[in-house]
């Protein structure tokens, strides 16, 4: 219990960080890739992937950094790959919007909505053809469910009974647009409940129920053969794309960010180590953590660019 | 040891010895399980493999394209098979933005080993959502390979090869030429994916053909043979990646080059063509490079305006004797393919 707490926050702690540290450094122009943070959402990406086992795998959107460092625990390369380096994971090609880490099973990420859902499937069956039981987490915000690549991976997972995890994280809109909007249904877990699938949903920013519901969602899986679809809301602090706040844009209430502000992941679960660690010891793994990101951040902004005949390298195999 | 086959079996015997071969190896789309069985090229798949190995899938083309990725990123080599290559746009998306750049995107990390067969529809009523190509727009995206092979022995041979390749393939079928018969050695290893190929040599000038195109090329060839007209026939077989040399080194022969693509021509693969032999034949040819393809419109239905939409032998050489100042010739007595021949209806 208290060891798993402090994991948690961890990796909540570094997301958060990280960011604040994108934020802080954005303006020096010298991360040129689109931003599309994760921050308000840390509890997902972390209660998530810290349920999956080794063996699993995960695939996610352009809004990829949470998961990245939730997955993968490093930052050299995360900020080589901001800063466009040839240190990054892929060269400076692959910039914000598409990390990969493939040792530690984040194998795809998509600047196109909803387009890495299928993907999950393919590798979801090539598991189970090699003996494996890997399960394959496939995150996606609600504006998937608005695409048909969605429906037909929902449908096909359940008629195939591949084990992938569906984690819809609910921002409650997509892009700009209220999901009232786009949406031409009551509640998607009920539309999923009528497929062969486990469905479980929170609106929990607790790291720790959100682990504890994706330890029952592989469960499941494991269990009765079936995908599970997780319906998770949350609310993205920052402009969709970019690292500042958007709230006089007008199309969002500052008064609904300050609801939830109040009961934001990191601070949540920083309140409950209290009950096992002395403030002094919470901050020196706090401090760790930063020293980390700003170490990592001088070797990012240190490292040479890929040379130009890196260019052509790797279009094929 | 050598024996005569027809396309369908090369393509059958292809993904059957590479099924056998390695464990990896599985073939998944619309209805390739069921009793008509790609037109033949999947019958037996999955009495031997098991319907793990050879499934039908959901009418979802978009889902089961990414699903190929997938299963390609984790080590399978899948076999994505599509009745038309016109329901492949279905699987636009993921083939261009994912399968296309994965490689890249991971900084070379990953590997995608997929072979996609398409086949182009023809004849009896297909019309235009039957009877697409589409070869130069998957030739256009970096990261494809894209083959048309147009006899059973390539067929064969670069399907294994397509199989083995560590890229993601675009194979492209044309259904008639799954009639096609020719030799095919038992023990066919495969046959690398690159390379236009002299089909069959001549002095005078050089046809250029692409899939179907290559059959009514050598047709054209073998009427002018009889009126003194030597002409070379070159399969471009691979569109991406394209090797010019037996088409430049033909050209420099001949001095005159006509280009029969099975498509469009308007910003087909054709231009590309005939941009290569300007560049490496410049001042070496006689004439203007001619490109011959469907008509710009959509195909039609019905057989006599559907004659008009494609090019044939007889527009071939009708385009020779433009170019070598010949008069036309009799082609009364001359008897040219037609698919009734070999297919009656109804469909």
């Amino acid at each position: 219990m208290k060891d798993l707490n402090l994991q948690l926050y961890r990796k909540l702690f570094l997301i958060r960080k990280a960011e604040d540290a994108i934020r802080r450094d954005y303006s020096r122009d010298k991360m040129k890739t689109p931003m599309h943070m994760s921050t308000g959402g840390e509890a997902i990406a972390v209660g998530v992937c810290h349920a999956l086992r080794a063996q699993d795998q995960v695939m996610g959107t352009y809004r990829t950094h949470g998961i990245y460092l939730a997955r993968a625990d490093e930052t050299d390369q995360f900020f080589a790959e901001m800063y466009g380096k040839a240190t990054g994971m892929a060269k400076g090609k692959a910039g914000s919007m598409h990390l990969t880490a493939p040792h530690a099973g984040l194998i795809c990420t998509s600047a196109i909505v909803g387009t890495t859902i299928p993907i999950a499937l393919g590798a979801a069956f090539a598991s189970r053809q090699q003996g494996s039981d890997r399960v394959v987490a496939v995150f996606f915000g609600d504006g998937a469910i608005d695409e048909g690549v969605f429906w037909e991976s929902l449908n096909t997972a359940c008629a195939m009974k591949l084990p992938v995890l569906f984690v819809c994280e609910d921002n409650g809109i997509a892009v700009h647009v209220p999901s009232e909007q786009r949406h031409g249904y009551a509640a998607i877990d009920q539309v999923v409940a009528q497929f062969k699938c486990n469905v479980f949903v929170s609106d929990s920013t607790d790291a720790e129920v959100l682990y504890n519901l994706s330890v029952d969602a592989i469960k499941a899986i494991g269990a009765n053969g079936r995908p599970a679809f997780m319906h998770l809301k949350y609310y993205r602090y920052l402009e969709h794309v970019g690292v500042n706040e958007d709230f006089a844009a007008g199309y969002r209430d500052r008064g609904e960010y300050e609801k939830w502000r109040q009961r934001d992941p990191v601070e949540i679960q920083r309140k409950k180590l209290l009950q096992w660690f002395k403030e002094e010891e919470i901050h020196q793994v706090e401090r760790e953590i930063e020293t980390r990101i700003e170490r990592s951040i001088e070797k990012a902004d240190a490292a040479p660019f890929s040379a130009p005949q890196e260019l052509y390298a790797d279009v094929y195999a | 040891m050598s024996r005569t086959i027809s396309y369908r079996n090369a393509l059958n015997e292809a993904m059957a010895e590479e099924m056998r071969r390695d464990p990896g190896v599985f073939v998944y789309g619309i209805d390739v399980a069921d009793h008509k069985r790609i037109f033949d090229s999947t019958k037996g798949l999955v009495e031997e493999f098991g319907p793990n190995r050879c499934f039908s899938t959901p009418l979802a083309e978009d889902a089961m394209t990414g699903f190929g990725l997938g299963a390609a990123i984790n080590g399978m080599r899948p076999v994505h098979v599509h009745m038309r290559v016109d329901f492949l746009l279905l699987g636009l998306n993921q083939l261009v933005n994912m399968i296309a750049t994965h490689r890249y995107g991971s900084g070379g990390q990953m590997k995608v080993p997929m072979v996609i067969r398409a086949i182009i529809g023809r004849g009896w009523g297909q019309s235009y959502q039957h009877s697409k190509s589409l070869h130069s727009w998957f030739a256009h995206i970096p990261g494809l390979k894209v083959v048309m092979p147009s006899s059973p022995r390539d067929a064969k041979g670069m399907l294994i090869a397509a199989i083995r390749d560590d890229n993601p393939v675009v194979f492209i079928e044309h259904r008639w030429l799954y009639d096609a018969m020719g030799e095919v050695p038992e023990d066919c290893g495969s046959i690398p994916l690159e390379g236009s190929r002299v089909i069959r040599p001549g002095r005078d000038i050089t046809v250029v053909g692409t899939s179907w195109m290559n059959v009514e090329a050598v047709k054209a060839a073998q009427i002018l043979e009889k009126h003194g007209v030597s002409v070379e026939v070159v399969d471009v077989r691979s569109i991406a990646p394209f090797d010019s040399q037996a088409i430049v080194d033909s050209v420099r022969k001949t001095g005159h080059c006509i280009v029969a693509d099975n498509d469009w021509v308007y910003c087909g693969f054709s231009a590309e063509i005939a941009a290569t032999v300007y560049e490496a034949c410049f001042g070496q040819i006689k004439s203007p490079v001619e490109r011959i393809g469907y008509a710009a419109v959509p195909c039609p239905c019905t057989r006599p305006l559907e004659n008009e939409f494609y090019a044939n032998a007889v527009d071939i050489i009708r385009a020779i004797e433009g170019k070598l100042g010949m008069k036309p010739v009799d082609l009364s007595e001359e008897d040219f393919y037609s698919y009734e021949n070999k297919f009656k209806g109804p469909f």
